[in-house]
């Protein structure tokens, strides 16, 4: 059931008779187009040009040419925005996707009864709200009567101040994000898993392969375009982390702005101080921010081919 | 492989579903205890019977009952809308040749790559200049069609609507939107059913938009509400705790009727090459 096109190029006319000729195909098709103009390509182009203006909403809207871009450089407030994010999202992402191989090679051993059972199970934080998930960790680690300062203090260590101290936000952060998406990438490392033949396993036995030799040679190469996925899209998803922190510590990003994300200083700026201009930039800084990782994720998949 | 090694291997699997479904165990327990048991060290393990009374509280805060239905009319219509043209889109895509149909259809996925945050400040702005501020098409229409939608619909309808079918349909004169009807809808069926469930979770989880466009509590949705209400009461864990619980059980409950097909459908669509 081929769908690419092969005929040979056309006369333009002959084209456009076959444009008219199918435009019943056109417009069930032209809602996306219509919406992603009106929604997506012309919000865009407005953000790059809001960008480049001083406005607050109210007043009357100001060119003012780089000068968001120049301020956002030197901009400590969103330097350490960045570095937040990256400081959370290598915090999470790193034992998520450890735990997540853990997890699927588990269940992918022939002999786990009840898989569909564990699977669900597993699955289940990532349908849950991220708000609901928001506010039961910030429950679980409230500074003075909270569940994993009580087990800290059980095991004999001071308890910790969750909400103020520097890292403990972001590995209160950190911990939502963890919960929330290992299982969903179990499954998805699980499904990988099952994607490889048996025969592969059974041949490179008979050739006397050790189970190491075996889990480095074939199961390792073979999960790679999954690896990518998950990379990839944890990546995306981490860069734009919000309502964990904002649930957390509030719109400030807490004391110090320890728990600031890039996404809640854009909303900060834009949303709480009405700095629609300077929010803007933080968007563009943002979107730059995540077309240079997926250029980083592509480059590495290229030099490994 | 030996019993021990069983055993160690179950073990670990129960440990990480124990981690898995704690934070719903903390949750029940805080939502039926009094508040002042989230004060208590060491914490509170068991079930309590101030549920009713918590509930109760959740009511008279926020009109949460609202919230809900709020929540169900706009995940219900936008996932409505959101099947209908992106199944028509996604048949259209598959089954028809057109000039620069191959174009659109990469354009189309390129546009899944553009974060949302982008535009979402010149979003707020036009909101506000067409008057959808407080109102549910700020919700619903922008997202009218999704781009991973006909993605979807148009891989699952290449192999699962079979041209002779088509071809039959046209020779009976049929139009292109009456095969869509009366031929694909059917056998799309599974594969709108996991669309369906992907998206109505996706609208009713989401809170930063909803946040953004959305002022009156009236006509809050159910995130935005429980946000709220966490703002309101920053010492009433049980109260927050309650709401939260009552608002996340729709979703669970769907999730839990419908995971089995859902979860294997996630999976199919990561792996695929």
């Amino acid at each position: 059931m081929s769908t690419v096109d092969v005929q040979p190029k056309k006369h333009k006319n002959e084209t456009w008779r076959e444009m008219k000729k199918n435009k019943g195909a056109y417009l069930l098709i032209s809602p996306f187009f219509i919406i992603f103009l009106i929604f997506g390509l012309f919000p865009i182009l407005f953000s790059i040009y809001l960008a480049l203006s001083s406005w607050d909403g109210i007043g009357t809207m100001e060119f003012v040419g780089l000068r968001n871009f120049e301020f956002l450089l030197t901009d400590p407030l969103f330097w350490k925005s960045i570095a937040n994010t990256f400081i959370i999202f290598i915090i999470s992402t790193i034992p998520m996707i450890f735990l997540a191989l853990v997890v699927a090679f588990l269940l992918n051993s022939s002999f786990v009864k009840f898989r569909g059972f564990y699977k669900t199970l597993y699955f289940l934080p990532n349908v849950t709200a991220i708000v609901a998930v928001a506010i039961v960790f910030s429950v679980i680690f409230s500074p003075s009567y909270g569940f994993v300062n009580y087990i800290i203090t059980l095991l004999g260590f001071d308890a910790i101040n969750w909400h103020n101290n520097a890292i403990g936000v972001k590995v209160a952060v950190a911990a939502m994000v963890i919960w929330r998406w290992t299982g969903y990438n179990a499954i998805i490392f699980l499904a990988g898993l099952q994607k490889i033949p048996n025969s592969l396993y059974e041949a490179a036995r008979i050739d006397g392969a050790s189970t190491f030799q075996i889990f480095t040679k074939i199961t390792i190469p073979l999960l790679r375009p999954v690896m990518l996925f998950v990379v990839i899209t944890s990546t995306i998803g981490g860069m734009q982390i919000f309502a964990e922190p904002q649930l957390l510590v509030g719109n400030s990003g807490g004391a110090g702005g320890e728990g600031l994300t890039i996404v809640l200083y854009l909303y900060q700026q834009a949303f709480v101080k009405n700095l629609y201009g300077y929010g803007s930039a933080i968007a563009i800084g943002l979107f730059i921010i995540i077309m240079l990782f997926s250029l980083f994720n592509w480059k590495v998949v290229q030099r490994k081919k | 492989m030996s019993i021990l090694k069983k055993i160690i291997l179950h073990t670990c699997l129960i440990i990480g579903v124990l981690i898995s479904i704690f934070p719903f165990y903390w949750l029940i327990v805080m939502s039926t205890n009094d508040s002042s048991a989230a004060y208590t060290f060491p914490p509170v393990w068991t079930f309590g019977d101030q549920f009713f009374v918590n509930v109760q509280k959740v009511f008279a805060e926020i009109p949460f009952l609202q919230s809900m239905f709020n929540t169900l009319i706009v995940s219900t219509l936008s996932t409505v809308l959101v099947l209908f043209f992106s199944s028509l889109a996604g048949f259209v895509f598959a089954k028809f040749k057109f000039p620069g149909k191959n174009k659109l259809f990469i354009f189309t996925l390129t546009t899944m790559m553009i974060p949302a945050q982008l535009s979402l400040i010149p979003m707020f702005i036009m909101m506000q200049e067409i008057g959808w501020i407080d109102s549910y098409k700020a919700l619903i229409i922008p997202g009218l069609v999704s781009a991973f939608g006909i993605f979807w619909i148009k891989q699952y309808a290449e192999g699962a609507i079979h041209d002779d079918l088509l071809n039959a349909a046209r020779i009976d004169g049929c139009g292109i939107f009456r095969m869509y009807w009366n031929i694909a809808l059917p056998v799309l069926k599974p594969a709108l059913a996991f669309l369906a469930i992907f998206n109505f979770m996706a609208v009713w989880n989401d809170y930063l938009w909803p946040l953004i466009v959305l002022n009156d509590p009236s006509k809050y949705t159910l995130m935005v509400a429980l946000a709220n209400l966490k703002g309101l009461h920053a010492t009433d864990h049980a109260a927050v705790m309650t709401g939260t619980f009552l608002g996340t059980l729709p979703l669970i409950a769907l999730f839990l009727i419908a995971s089995r097909q859902f979860i294997s459908d996630i999976a199919a669509g990561a792996v695929k090459d």
